[in-house]
């Protein structure tokens, strides 16, 4: 056989493989790690599995900033439980991701160069503690929408580490509303601490749920793999619908005028969202990009003596155990 | 003996817990890895969630009408309670994990002891407690092994925070004349008798991950007194923040 040849045949074999790859998501089979998968589902999945992933750990950072400053022991013991819920979906997330042959020390690489993105909502700073209720509120709020759909994506480990999260982000997120419902039945001061915060996060909040149709660059393919089964723009909408009626419940206003109900559509029209803004941050230039990143390399850095140990202290042990055996 | 001579023994034990796991919060996010991030969030919350129970078990006492968080944000410096040890600033990784591990001994000790209590609320909290505390001192003595045994590094780190840390231990075993009557009524620990198995555990362990035992002349007390260290006025204005800025609200 010559070059030629192998070469078609090698081909003919990757469309079989391919063809029976497709067959499997479309009967919403699961595709598990060692399945045969295209290259490009694999960049993907690594990419965005990553980026989520990323997310929940530079995640950690905004909400623990009010740790030590919870204003109750109750509020402390939650919010303390939550940040560490985060934790541990970054791990499940690492960890599903592992699972394509990349490492957690490349992963981290990626996050700490700047060559891999997380949601730029965390790069808005927590100013007040209304702060972390409007937090679990709109973001988890907004990050439910976003996830639910991903239950069911085609990647085994990524649907499956998706169940547990969500059940998680949407206690998260009563919790957060809890936050809100006690300082809106509070005192005046503190209910302007409440309007303050939704103020300052309704607009990112939206914005987490990605750039409009049009300009969103992996929907089409994402759709296919079924790592999406909506829009960004529907998945906005849906937000925007199920969040206005909790404001009102609330007692508080949304800081959009243009915001009404649309008997005909029967959603809320709302008005433009700034997108310069986005991308701004997008690129790193919200308030906290810098301080994020820095807080995360410094963790990575600090503990790098603290891994070397605890690495060559299980290499002594081993050397022990075969000693001893001999 | 009063409620106020209980309540002053409970702030002897549970504003260690309160101090600590405050302490601990701090590094929530900033762990060497994920997983020792996790494991050291949970210890925070077990002991955050002790001090819980002896707070409202104060708020119970107390001729005052105080709620929990009464008795842990709005008390004067000079009124908490705890030993210098656990007021201790996290340092590095090797700092935290001494500084739990020369708590963690103690309070299993003294709980295992509490847990014979004639008082039935301290009964009730020392078992459920217990089990808590018995896994922190597997997880800190764990990590001083790897980090005493683990590369010249790490040693020279984990002896350092030995070193430095070691002049507190001693005041774990103070007894106050209050902690004294207390002990004597059956409700509370004598912990002098603890005091040589306490000694004898943490020198194996230390003396096992390949650590030397630091010869100190004196050691520092002064926080059962309500005499503590500069770093405690700090936690405190971080910690009460809150409750002081904004009276009276309920969160």
């Amino acid at each position: 056989m010559n070059t030629r040849e192998k070469m078609n045949e090698n081909d003919e074999q990757i469309r079989s493989l391919e063809e029976i790859f497709e067959a499997k998501i479309a009967r919403d089979e699961k595709i598990e790690p060692k399945d045969w998968m295209p290259e490009k589902y694999r960049k993907t999945h690594i990419r965005q599995i990553s980026q989520h992933a990323h997310s929940e750990i530079v995640g950690m950072l905004p909400e623990g900033n009010w740790i030590s400053r919870a204003p109750s022991l109750r509020r402390k013991v939650a919010l303390l439980a939550k940040v560490q819920d985060e934790a541990g979906h970054g791990l499940y997330l690492y960890s599903a991701c592992e699972t394509l042959g990349i490492s957690r020390e490349e992963l981290y690489d990626q996050l700490h160069s700047g060559k891999a993105k997380y949601s730029s909502i965390f790069n808005y700073p927590t100013l007040t503690w209304a702060d972390i209720g409007a937090i679990g509120w709109l973001v988890d709020g907004a990050a439910i929408i976003n996830q639910v759909p991903l239950c069911s994506t085609s990647f085994g480990p990524y649907a499956r580490a998706m169940v547990r999260v969500c059940k998680e982000e949407s206690f998260h997120q009563r919790q957060g509303y809890e936050i809100m419902m006690t300082l809106c039945n509070g005192t005046q001061e503190q209910k302007d601490m409440a309007q303050d915060a939704l103020n300052r996060w309704w607009w990112p909040a939206l914005m987490m749920l990605g750039p409009t149709d049009d300009e969103s660059v992996h929907t089409a393919q994402s759709m296919k793999w079924k790592l999406k089964r909506k829009t960004n723009d529907e998945l906005r909408q849906q937000f925007i619908d199920q969040t206005v009626p909790q404001a009102d419940i609330l007692g508080l206003k949304m800081p959009d005028k243009d915001l009404k109900y649309n008997n005909e559509t029967g959603h809320y029209d709302f008005g433009e969202i700034n997108w310069d803004e986005f991308w701004q941050v997008v690129k790193g230039h919200g308030m906290c990009n810098k301080e994020r990143i820095s807080a995360r390399k410094n963790a990575w850095n600090n503990g790098e003596w603290v891994r070397d140990a605890a690495v060559a202290y299980a290499e002594k042990q081993a050397d022990k155990e075969v000693k001893e055996a001999v | 003996m009063t409620n106020e001579n209980l309540i002053q023994y409970i702030y002897g034990i549970a504003d260690n817990s309160l101090i600590l796991g405050q302490r601990i919060s701090e590094l929530c996010g900033h762990g060497p890895t994920l997983e020792t991030d996790i494991a050291m969030t949970n210890i925070a919350l077990d002991l955050l969630g002790q001090t819980r129970s002896y707070y409202q078990y104060v708020a119970e006492l107390s001729a005052k009408d105080l709620t929990e968080d009464d008795v842990a944000f709005l008390r004067t410096e000079r009124e908490y309670k705890n030993v210098l040890l656990v007021e201790q600033p996290n340092t590095d990784f090797a700092y935290v994990i001494v500084r739990q591990y020369f708590f963690d001994v103690f309070h299993f000790m003294l709980l295992k002891e509490l847990e014979n209590s004639k008082n039935v609320n301290f009964q009730a909290i020392a078992k459920k407690s217990l089990k808590e505390v018995s896994y922190h001192k597997r997880f800190s003595g764990d990590w001083l092994k790897r980090l005493g045994d683990g590369t010249e590094e790490s040693k020279a780190k984990a002896q350092q925070a030995v070193n430095d840390l070691w002049v507190y231990t001693d005041e774990l075993f103070q007894m106050t004349d209050n902690d004294i009557l207390i002990a004597e009524a059956g409700y509370g620990v004598d912990t002098n008798p603890l005091k040589s198995a306490y000694y004898n555990e943490i020198t194996a362990l230390i003396k096992g991950s390949t650590l030397d035992i630091p010869e100190t002349p004196y050691f520092q007390k002064g926080g059962k007194q309500g005499i503590h260290t500069e770093h405690m006025g700090f936690i405190l204005s971080d910690m009460q923040y809150m409750q002081r800025t904004y009276p009276d609200m309920k969160w």
